[in-house]
């Protein structure tokens, strides 16, 4: 009895020290996000006003941009990234393909770097009088110089084409290695039964594939609604608050305008209830019973 | 027919590598360069990474930073793989109704966005700063203690368990080697690889880590990589030779780590999904 209950306080303290860090320094924090999220004030004078923050949220015309801006680059950039890396790993995939791992290690290298680097990097290749801009100019595509950092249009656009030629790679990895446990017999009876190509992709391939879509799904939609490494490096949020993110409005409201701590965490629980919305919403699409 | 469709295959992942190697390729290319050939778009390499170098070293604090980021994540890394093996080890082992419970609690947090802790997590440390200053703001410890357990970490370690054969550990047991004895001349000697994906992965992220940093670290001296390349980008008269030649040497220590363990990395990423 004494024995077994030694062994039992030996196998809490394998699990104790992490549990205490995630408590420390995730849960108490939202709790205590939760409490401020009804406090307003500047800096730490903090004092209770009720539901005030939240009601602020339906009339401050920055919160709605930034929360506009987060939802163009969620419904435009997630899906386009994930058909690209989900079209790329099947090209990939064909045994008889040459150069394979040269195409795979080429296509996924963007996935390691560093998000500020790469930012700047593309801040300087998308300026004005930029390399793409001399490139595309030198090909007769365009007439004039196309503001792609300047213009609010533009920069959404660039923020969008960055944000996937960062992540394309990184969702191919994970849909080359479900591929790779598809078992090509499958594919042969679908030849055989006369399916094309598309026909097998969308019957054989996105079926087998799903639980690894909605997996890639939610990490990118988590990843998208706290976009900020890059507009933070590439525009600033600019022009104006065009391209500002939920995430960097909040940064701003904490650190760079008078700090309101107080509505800041009002703004950061608006990203945790779109979270767990988006994730409930995925995993209904894809019907969650073997996903 | 069927070769047409060859072409088009080997055209279009032609253009995706192309497309995905390109900036590296002119970010090395420009630290060769002058500012002035790189702002005409010379894409040729040119004959002045040296001068670009001693630039970097008696303008820049590049050696500072690269110290302050070395130490956060050499530090996190050794730390995270101890606390997340031995709690994915634990949940494994020692499974009971309530550890299980506890587990999926813990899985919560990977849906917490850091936006939202972000500002608890500043008055939190600026409260402890008043106390111990040595672990409070502005210091390493605040940059590390937040960020350096994680329940992804803990989930991956815990799926790599389940594949770990027990009678192994019983064995272990019965030659008299204690719980931790058992852990850690056992498990962790078989777990290497499982260790390796961990710790690239770990070093990655906590080596690019921007945004917490940006939050915490206040003097210009502490510094880390990330904080080091946004200021320098944000720079109103930028020399883009001096700039590249940075980020070239920021980027080469997790470049080189990809290169050499390719495998585990992709392994690390995959291997908790499966």
């Amino acid at each position: 009895m004494n024995m077994k209950a030694r062994t039992n306080a030996i196998s809490w303290s394998f699990i104790a020290i992490a549990v205490i860090m995630i408590c420390a320094f995730y849960f108490y924090p939202m709790i205590q996000a939760l409490i401020m999220s009804f406090q307003s004030g500047t800096g730490t004078n903090l004092s209770f006003v009720g539901i005030d923050n939240y009601t602020r949220l339906f009339t401050d015309t920055t919160f709605k941009t930034t929360l506009s801006n987060t939802f163009l680059y969620l419904v435009i950039q997630v899906p386009l990234m994930i058909v690209l890396a989900l079209f790329i790993s099947v090209l990939l995939n064909d045994k008889n393909l040459k150069l394979k791992g040269f195409f795979r290690t080429a296509i996924f290298l963007p996935a390691v770097t560093s998000l500020v680097a790469y930012s700047v990097i593309f801040k300087y290749l998308f300026g004005t009088d930029g390399l793409i801009n001399t490139m595309l100019m030198k090909l007769s595509l365009i007439a004039a110089p196309i503001q792609w950092i300047t213009d609010p249009f533009w920069a959404k656009i660039t923020i969008i084409i960055a944000i996937t030629w960062r992540w394309t790679g990184y969702n191919m990895i994970f849909y080359l290695s479900a591929l790779q446990n598809i078992d090509d017999s499958i594919y042969e009876a679908a030849r055989i039964d006369g399916a094309n190509s598309f026909t097998q992709f969308f019957k054989i391939t996105v079926p087998l594939l799903k639980p690894i879509i909605l997996f890639t799904s939610i990490t990118s939609t988590i990843g998208t609604l706290q976009l900020f490494d890059e507009v933070m490096n590439i525009t600033k949020g600019g022009p104006g608050n065009s391209t500002m993110t939920l995430s960097q409005y909040i940064y701003n409201l904490s650190f760079k305008y008078t700090p309101d701590f107080g509505y800041a965490a009002t703004v950061s629980y608006a990203i945790v209830i779109l979270i767990v919305i988006f994730s409930i919403l995925q995993f209904k699409l894809a019907g969650d019973k073997n996903g | 027919m069927a070769s047409l469709k060859r072409v088009f295959i080997y055209v279009f992942l032609s253009a995706a590598a192309v497309i995905s190697i390109f900036p590296f390729l002119w970010m090395i290319v420009s630290s060769t360069n002058r500012s002035v050939d790189v702002t005409q778009g010379k894409l040729l390499p040119g004959p002045y990474l040296g001068e670009n170098l001693s630039k970097v070293l008696d303008t820049v604090d590049l050696i500072p930073a690269l110290l302050n980021s070395a130490k956060i994540s050499i530090t996190t890394t050794l730390l995270a793989m101890l606390i997340a093996s031995l709690a994915g080890y634990g949940f494994e082992i020692f499974r009971s109704r309530v550890k299980d419970r506890i587990f999926s609690i813990l899985l919560l947090s990977m849906m917490i966005p850091f936006a939202a802790l972000m500002v608890p997590l500043y008055r939190m440390f600026g409260s402890i700063s008043q106390t111990m200053p040595f672990i409070g703001i502005d210091t390493i410890s605040s940059v590390i203690l937040p960020t350096v357990t994680t329940a992804f970490l803990i989930f991956f370690f815990r799926q790599s368990t389940k594949m770990f054969p027990k009678d192994m550990l019983e064995a272990g047991r019965m030659d008299g080697l204690s719980e931790l004895g058992v852990f850690f001349r056992i498990y962790v000697p078989t777990m290497k690889t499982t260790y390796a994906a961990a710790a690239i992965i770990t070093f990655m992220s906590s080596w690019n880590n921007y945004l917490w940093p940006l939050v915490v670290l206040q003097s210009p001296e502490k510094r880390t990589i990330p904080l080091l390349i946004s200021n320098l980008g944000s720079s109103y008269s930028p020399d883009y030779g001096v700039i590249m030649t940075v980020i070239l040497i920021a980027t080469l220590p997790t470049a080189i780590v990809f290169f050499l363990m390719q495998k585990h990395f992709v392994a690390g990423m995959t291997g908790s999904v499966k």
